[in-house]
């Protein structure tokens, strides 16, 4: 595919991504922290986030077996998990965080396990979305990708 | 009186660039970072790598103690090369929290004069005002920006920019009389740490780094 396109495609490809609010402010962040030694940091941030936050969901997910419910030590696993989604700029994850605390707080077990199956779903729609993402951009190259003029 | 020493020692003209204290003797500052999210450790690493600081990221308040040598430990590292200019840390770790990593290094005489930020996802006044009473050089609300590195290195790199003014002076003296270079200097240096550890932080923030000259 001829040059101009592939950064149309690119273009097109990551506007949805912040426009349905799936990405935040804080990817744009991240990309600006690429450059030319670094041309795959975000790449490398958001694969570390999924290795990372997998040991975290299944935490979550054998605390939520437990009966009764620990909400104290759900609510300090699901901060974690909320601040590495909030580090890459992951925004629908996160708020499906912020609800799963609300939850905790006000003791609801439903509530969490209903939150927790929402997030879940978030979090492998971000996960396809963001390979495929990755994938185009490898073949453009990385200054093209970041958006703000360096 | 340690400052004038160190003047007389380092009395040869080419070893005039005396860094009392100051980052070693390159710009760059070293900055340790204490997280305990792998993800965090990476993006902060980077975030000061691309200001051009040297980074230590380690995973714990206990670790970091460690690498401070404030663990109680017989510890045979030379400071010298791993003088810390800045600590950054957040706030919610488990085991240590920041605020307690943070009490420890204000308690310390030796790394007191270190300006430690708390880094946390929350927004909680009553915990950024325990900070801040605490010693704190600042509270910031994560995800941690570029900007938000870039002004920290401004305001560290303002105090020591001080410090250099006088070394430039310091510089021209030397060809002079050392000796009546011992009163240039506040012979109370650690005393007036003392009077400004004992201010709330917070308030005298600003003026700390006046004093600092």
């Amino acid at each position: 595919m001829e040059r101009n396109q592939l950064h149309r495609l690119v273009a097109l490809s990551r506007q949805p991504l912040f426009d349905q609010g799936f990405l935040d402010e804080q990817f744009l962040q991240l990309e600006e922290l690429q450059d030319d030694a670094n041309p795959n940091f975000v790449e490398e941030v958001v694969t570390l986030y999924y290795r990372d936050s997998a040991r975290l969901i299944l935490n979550i997910e054998q605390a939520l077996e437990r009966n009764p419910l620990d909400f104290n030590k759900l609510d300090i696993l699901m901060h974690q998990f909320k601040g590495s989604s909030s580090s890459i700029g992951a925004k629908k994850v996160k708020a499906e965080c912020t609800f799963f605390r609300e939850n905790c707080r006000a003791g609801n077990g439903e509530g969490c396990i209903r939150t927790f199956q929402q997030l879940k779903k978030e979090y492998a729609t971000l996960r396809k979305k963001l390979e495929a993402y990755f994938q185009l951009t490898r073949q453009v190259g990385p200054a093209e990708t970041a958006c703000r003029p360096k | 009186m340690e400052i004038a020493g160190e003047i007389l020692r380092r009395s040869l003209p080419e070893e005039v660039g005396v860094s009392y204290g100051s980052s070693s003797d390159s710009e760059e500052l070293h900055v340790l970072a204490v997280d305990d999210s792998y993800v965090d450790r990476k993006v902060i690493e980077r975030l000061l790598r691309i200001s051009s600081c040297k980074v230590t990221a380690v995973e714990s308040g206990t670790r970091a103690l460690q690498f401070l040598g404030l663990d109680g430990e017989k510890n045979s590292v030379g400071f010298s090369d791993l003088k810390v200019n800045l600590i950054m840390t957040d706030y919610s770790m488990p085991g240590m929290t920041g605020y307690e990593l943070l009490k420890k290094i204000k308690e310390s005489s030796a790394f007191r004069e270190i300006p430690v930020v708390i880094m946390s996802s929350e927004n909680i006044l009553a915990r950024i005002d325990r900070c801040l009473e605490e010693g704190a050089e600042e509270f910031i609300v994560k995800p941690v920006k570029l900007s938000d590195v870039k002004r920290l290195k401004d305001f560290i790199m303002k105090g020591d920019g001080e410090e250099k003014g006088r070394r430039t002076i310091l510089k021209r003296k030397m060809q002079d009389d050392i000796f009546s270079l011992s009163s240039q200097f506040p012979a109370s240096d650690s005393v007036s740490s003392e009077l400004e550890s004992s201010t709330p932080l917070y308030l005298s923030k600003r003026p700390k780094l006046l004093n600092r000259g």
